[in-house]
């Protein structure tokens, strides 16, 4: 599946889509293909803190666990609750439906476009 | 060991089917085709074809290779009937297991040896070292070999309709001369294509299955010809991802994980394997007729709530004291319930004993439960 030319990415195969100061967070159709079948999500609470950089949740699937790790510091806004209920979204739509987190952040962080991210996956 | 990948004589196959693919003993292996959890249903509840051609076939052959096996491998070979498999074990002194094994009888001079892709070169030299003073003949055929499983309830029916696969004529001679009648852990003889194959009734899944053995360069006309069969019967291609979820759920054990160099037999609940009352000497007697200690850990399984799947290396405790560690575990594709086996100290090993899994810094309760966690209906 093609990276979106309007999304950011980080390293750490996490896709955003900025909107001034708020992102929806999802992972990368790479790694979801990766990890496999998701199986159960856990994400952090709407309110929560989180620092760029470090573990704010998981993403199982029958082989293996993924993290997701904070792709800014700022503060949990929302959490798809659908993708909870049916974490099989993280297959199926990955930059769509399986969005997992919406964060509001006040620095704007260093992200790679979708050309640079494609570059780093080799795919 | 060197460092190049290796490629199943089913490679070209699987790309063509857009398989990932995933190192497994050195091969590049088919992980999974789409999805992982589909394919593990599919062998539940119609067919999946799996490429296991990794595995080693070491063929054992001459007027004394029966005696050969009883004293190399822990289980009485030489009293199996000529198409009979049976599963057994390679230990070293010590007792540990070098591998776990599936020894075919092919002939009244004539054995075949399954053992696993991981353990092929030590499984060769043990039973090659093991010859001395005994006329028998060890042979290698792993590179010439391809296996391909074809497992689920609607396994029969798709080898029935695979074009060009053929009982072979002596197949006339077994007591069960056809593939219906073929009971669990029996062989017949084969063709596909003129070309010698043989059918084993055995598996890896927990379902009805067959396993068929057939020259490297017949593999992917015989894979296609499956396929074809398997077409209107619900068959789909299936990778390790599942295989390793359906043997959980089965409670068959998987070397490395609950079966290795250190671990006796009698822990794994494998004492049955290791024929203590066959006459004469073999590996590993002397030790296992020691025992192990009464402390020794065990292999139990565990069942858990909710999602959140306990997995290999994840400890194990009683309160704060650690009794175990997991050696497989995940999200039951069939039970929708978290599964695992575990090895844990024996004062929690009874039946509805409940101990806490730590879970990358959460413990959650398990409760111990009678292996396998999933058996299929029978008819």
């Amino acid at each position: 599946m093609a990276n979106p030319t309007n999304l950011k990415y980080t390293e750490e195969h996490e896709w955003l889509l900025v909107d001034g100061d708020n992102a929806t967070v999802g992972i990368t159709a790479y790694a979801a293909e990766k990890l496999g079948d998701v199986v159960y999500v856990e994400l952090p609470k709407v309110g929560a803190a989180i620092t760029a950089g470090t573990v704010v949740g998981e993403i199982e699937s029958t082989k293996s666990v993924g993290e997701l790790y904070a792709p800014v510091t700022g503060t949990v806004t929302e959490v798809n609750d659908a993708v909870v209920s049916s974490p099989e979204l993280v297959n199926e739509d990955p930059f769509g439906a399986g969005w997992l987190i919406k964060v509001s952040f006040a620095d704007v962080p260093a992200l790679l476009d979708a050309d640079a991210y494609t570059a780093l996956t080799g795919e | 060991m060197s460092d190049s990948p290796r490629y199943s004589p089913l490679h070209a196959v699987h790309e063509a089917l857009g398989a990932s693919f995933t190192d497994f003993a050195g091969f590049m292996m088919p992980v999974r085709y789409d999805s992982d959890l589909a394919e593990h249903h599919a062998v539940r509840t119609a067919a999946g074809i799996f490429d296991i051609s990794h595995m080693a076939e070491i063929s054992v052959t001459g007027p004394e290779a029966g005696a050969f096996l009883d004293y190399a491998l822990a289980g009485k070979l030489s009293a199996i009937n000529i198409g009979q498999a049976k599963y057994s074990l390679l230990l070293n002194e010590a007792g540990g297991i070098i591998d776990d094994l599936v020894v075919y009888r092919l002939g009244e001079q004539h054995w075949l040896v399954v053992a696993n892709a991981g353990n092929r070169f030590p499984a060769v030299e043990a039973l090659n070292h093991r010859t001395t003073g005994f006329d028998v003949n060890v042979k290698d055929e792993s590179d010439a070999t391809a296996l391909i499983a074809v497992q689920g309830p609607n396994a029969l029916e798709i080898l029935k309709h695979t074009v060009g696969l053929e009982l072979a004529a002596e197949a006339a001679e077994r007591p069960e001369p056809t593939l219906e009648a073929l009971k669990y852990y029996w062989s017949l003889p084969a063709t596909f294509l003129g070309n010698p194959a043989l059918i084993g009734r055995t598996g890896y899944t927990g379902e009805d299955g067959f396993e068929l053995y057939v020259d490297v360069q017949h593999a992917a006309v015989l894979w296609n010809s499956l396929m074809a069969a398997g077409e209107s019967r619900g068959l789909v291609p299936t990778g390790l991802a599942c295989r390793d979820t359906l043997r959980l759920e089965a409670g068959m054990p998987l070397y490395g994980h609950e079966l290795n160099l250190t671990t006796a037999p009698v822990q794994a609940g494998l004492g049955k394997v290791v024929a203590l009352s066959k006459e004469g000497d073999f590996v590993g007697r002397a030790a296992s007729e020691k025992g192990v200690s009464a402390d020794a850990p065990v292999l139990v399984g565990l069942v858990g709530e909710g999602k959140r799947a306990a997995r290999a290396d994840y400890e194990i405790y009683s309160g704060e004291n650690k009794v175990g560690v997991v050696t497989s575990g995940a999200l039951s594709p069939t039970l929708e319930y978290p599964i695992a086996m575990a090895f844990v100290d024996p004062s929690v090993s009874e039946l509805g004993t409940v101990v806490d899994v730590d879970i990358r810094g959460t413990r959650l309760p398990y409760t111990v439960t009678a292996l396998p966690l999933y058996s299929r209906k029978k008819n």
